[in-house]
């Protein structure tokens, strides 16, 4: 390979290399003026609009929809600013937030999670706010093993921690933490890691994991078995509403699509992901 | 004659050919003070609410609840830093000395290729391992696994690499005449290096360690893989400790505004980290320079 | 020849041998054991339809097609832009400037301070600045142009060794010819240096294909396969740490992913390795590399 043959290569490359991405750009440009909804918001709502906008998409083909993470606050901002057509909140909308409109698509839980092996069948109110705040350190202390508890409490952000802070009265700075999950899964995955820990997550995503094998186990909260049958009766303590909310009086695209995603057409995405389809739809 | 002289003969001032370099240049210099300038901007809005004071006095980092305390941040920066430095130097040092002065050459030669290959392996396949075997088994030590102690252990396997790679370079450029001389004077192997070599490489050998800390400042994903990303400075090395990086990496995707801002202000103090370990490379490397001649 | 001196000594009976020895095999087997460990537990997921069918269940089933594919795209917009910049400037300070001008000595400076900036500090830069303030979005276009910025120091680095190391005669010879300086660049030392800026390209890509931090704020986390460069793209790297963290049951995936980019950057190191002998078997010239 002379040098004069690698100049040459090199120029080839070059040229492809601009080919693909000037003809993969330019359809782009065409395509992101119409067709193409952005929605964005709470993580535990994501993955189950994900395969709705899927879905949605397969019957649409000339519809793009994309569904990004970060939070309901970030939701609730892009809905505002017009940054995402739609965002996803994993709350109620509070009073400062009354301009927007929220369509609700689903209903879940928050409900404290354990490992499989963890013989603890039920904490009341005092114990599990004594744990998380660092008073009750030992499982034993609860009448189970001579173990360390290991906390797991959510990071700053997630509407998962605001639920669960406001429920228990508590504030975060008060929580004594062992390890600090990013969101719902990782949650799942460290209290499956660790025979010894304790954590709070969406009823929906646990119900998935335990029946996908995950070691885990839901604890009741206030004698209320955590299932989607007792958030479904509305008797569950810590419930929680899983909304689509816009700026807006939705239409076209958008209106659609919000309509597709509360139908009676996606009832079986909604339950696959064991989120309780709200009653009257 | 440098080669910039050698075209200058057929070549005035200005030419296409010289706007578009001088161009490249002028983008490739300044790209630096862009960055600076974009995060300073992001972080002004924390700065002036919040105050550069409270960045450190108040009760801890809890953005949503008004808190802003950087310091246990910065002290997780720096202990699972440290920690890996501790580490990795000595090993590192050794491997570079058995490498350009003990190995055979066949094997010296295996071995630098495939220290450069770990050096590129990316921080998720460490973070990786780490999370599924080397917590587990801290945790059968001490749960819940993901430490200080994970995060020392994973930072020393990335940097490693790195600073033994720089160590050998500047081991074997040591001038040979050095090597003769002790060699002369009956030195024995080990005094060789001990005594003459290693005090003749050390400012290269500093800033293969300097280096090395630059790495482990910036660590981002293995850190927060194994960590436990708890915001306190740690107790033991079996405690959870949590990084700039992985601070930044955890929450800038759910912050708004004032705590999006925040986290922006904890990047400038990762960039002045920085500084001060280029300006200490080029105090080490000039001073170098300056050794070498007056030998 | 300072390794034949010392041989000569090993004779003698050296306390140290011992130690230095198993100290830096104890080093290697380490990161023997972390590449084994992952080829072990991943080599079992590599399959024809794994590296080419799209991601199903969050991953946990079907392959990682659309992932190879955004990756692919996010190095291509990543080097067509650093490329031609790096190029450019490493022809600036070889035959534009002595290296004394004080404008030299500021570009090497602040590519210096580049270098050492951490990649999460490149990661909310590009989010600002392209996702933000350009108006690109989480997208692939981001993306590149970030993993750009960050490859460009070590890019001018080797390329301007390799620019360096090419022989005064050729350009004393152009410019006896009569060729004006852009011509002998493009023509003369371009081709001469283009081994050594092939193997700083191949080392730079390396380096791209092993960020993850900086894509994850700038190209964001989604599965699918992009349809143009505005469009939000996973790399390789940000799969398997999502798999790894974020999905229960993900392992399996993420290690056969992790295989995946193994052999990536085994094929990467293996081509630089053949080029460098290749160039110094025919001319007896070592390829500049950076450290």
């Amino acid at each position: 390979m002379t040098p004069r043959y690698m100049a040459l290569m090199a120029r080839g490359i070059a040229a492809i290399a601009s080919a693909v991405i000037l003809t993969s750009s330019t359809p782009s440009i065409a395509a992101s003026e119409e067709k193409q909804l952005v929605v964005t918001g709470a993580s535990t709502i994501a993955p189950v609009l994900g395969e709705i906008a899927k879905r949605y998409e397969s019957l649409h083909p000339d519809v793009r929809i994309d569904v990004q993470t970060g939070g309901s606050a970030r939701g609730i901002k892009d809905a505002r600013t017009g940054l995402a057509d739609i965002g996803m909140v994993s709350r109620a909308l509070k009073e400062d937030e009354k301009d927007l409109t929220s369509f609700l698509i689903a209903l879940d839980g928050v409900a404290l999670i354990v490992h499989a092996d963890n013989p603890i069948a039920e904490l009341t109110r005092q114990q599990i706010i004594d744990i998380y705040v660092g008073k009750i350190n030992n499982w034993s202390e609860l009448g189970g093993a001579d173990e360390p508890i290991v906390v797991i409490n959510k990071a700053e952000g997630r509407s998962t921690l605001e639920l669960f802070l406001e429920h228990f009265g508590l504030k975060s700075p008060d929580i004594q933490a062992d390890i600090i999950a990013g969101d719902n899964e990782q949650d799942i995955k460290a209290v499956a890691g660790n025979p010894f820990s304790i954590g709070y997550v969406s009823i929906g995503n646990a119900e998935y994991d335990i029946k996908a094998g995950v070691p885990i186990r839901m604890l009741p909260l206030e004698g209320v078995p955590a299932t989607r049958e007792t958030v479904a009766a509305e008797r569950f303590p810590l419930r929680r509403p899983l909304n689509l909310v816009v700026s807006k009086q939705p239409e076209g695209l958008v209106l659609d699509f919000i309509n597709y995603a509360r139908s009676a057409e996606v009832r079986d995405i909604v339950e696959s992901f064991y989120y309780v389809v709200p009653p009257g739809s | 004659m440098s080669s910039h002289l050698a075209l200058r003969v057929t070549n005035p001032g200005f030419s296409l050919a010289n706007c578009i370099l001088w161009g490249a240049a002028t983008i490739a210099g300044t790209l630096i003070g862009l960055i600076v300038f974009v995060v300073l901007a992001a972080a002004m809005p924390a700065l002036s609410n919040v105050g550069l004071e409270r960045f450190v006095t108040d009760a801890s980092w809890h953005p949503t609840s008004d808190q802003f305390n950087l310091a246990p941040l910065i002290v997780g920066t720096l202990l699972v830093a440290a920690g890996a430095l501790a580490l990795a130097c000595p090993i590192s040092l050794a491997a570079a000395v058995f490498v350009t002065f003990y190995a055979p050459p066949s094997i010296a030669t295996v071995y630098r290729r495939l220290m450069e290959l770990f050096a590129g392996v990316p921080s998720v396949l460490f973070g990786l391992w780490g999370l599924v075997v080397l917590v587990p088994l801290i945790a059968k030590l001490s749960p819940p696994g993901a430490s200080l102690l994970a995060a020392i252990l994973v930072v020393t396997l990335m940097v490693l690499p790195t600073i033994m790679l720089i160590a050998a370079t500047s081991l074997s450029s040591v001038p040979i005449e050095h090597l003769h001389g002790a060699r002369a004077l009956g030195f024995s192997r080990a005094s060789t290096i001990f005594k003459v070599i290693i005090p003749a490489a050390r400012s290269g050998l500093a800033a293969a360690a300097v280096l090395g800390a630059g790495r482990a400042i910036g660590e981002t994903m293995a850190v927060m893989m194994v960590a436990g990303n708890v915001v306190k400075i740690p107790d033991s090395i079996y405690d959870p400790v949590r990084t700039l990086s992985a601070n930044i990496a955890l929450e800038i995707a759910y912050a708004m505004d004032l705590h999006r801002s925040a986290l922006f202000v904890s990047a400038l103090v990762m960039i002045a980290f920085v500084v001060v370990v280029v300006w200490a490379l080029e105090l080490l490397t000039s001073k170098a320079a300056f050794q070498a001649n007056a030998d | 020849m300072q390794i034949d001196l010392i041989a000569v000594e090993s004779r003698r009976r050296d306390p140290w041998a011992a130690i230095l020895w198993v100290v830096s095999l104890a080093a290697i087997s380490v990161f023997f054991c972390v590449l084994a460990d992952i080829v072990w537990r991943g080599a079992g997921q590599i399959s024809w339809s794994f590296i080419v069918e799209a991601p199903r269940n969050a991953g946990r089933a079907g392959g990682i097609g659309s992932i190879v594919v955004s990756t692919v795209l996010i190095l291509l917009v990543c080097l067509a832009t650093a490329l031609p910049l790096a190029v450019g400037a490493a022809l600036f300070l070889v035959e534009v400037v002595s290296p004394v001008h004080p404008v030299s000595r500021f570009v090497r400076v602040s590519l210096d301070t580049l270098a050492a900036v951490p990649s999460v500090v490149f990661g909310l830069f590009g989010n600002a600045f392209f996702c933000v303030v350009l108006g690109l979005g989480f997208s692939i276009l981001s993306g590149g142009l970030t993993l750009a910025c960050m490859i460009l120091p070590l890019l001018i680095r080797t390329t301007e060794s390799s620019i360096r190391s090419v022989p005064q005669r050729y350009r004393y010879a152009a410019a006896a010819l009569g060729f004006t300086k852009g011509r002998t660049m493009v023509r003369v030392i371009l081709p001469l240096a283009s081994p050594g800026i092939l193997v700083g390209t191949l080392l730079g890509l390396g380096r791209a294909i092993a960020e993850t931090v900086v894509l994850v704020f700038t190209s964001g986390y989604v599965d699918r396969m992009p349809s143009s460069l505005l469009d939000s793209g996973r790399s390789l790297s940000i799969h398997i740490f999502d798999l790894s963290m974020n999905v229960p049951g993900g392992e399996p995936a993420a290690y056969g992913t992790a295989v995946m980019l193994v052999c990536v950057l085994l094929v990467i190191n293996g081509v630089v390795l053949c080029l460098a002998k290749l160039w110094k078997s025919r001319t007896g010239l070592n390829v500049a590399t950076a450290a």
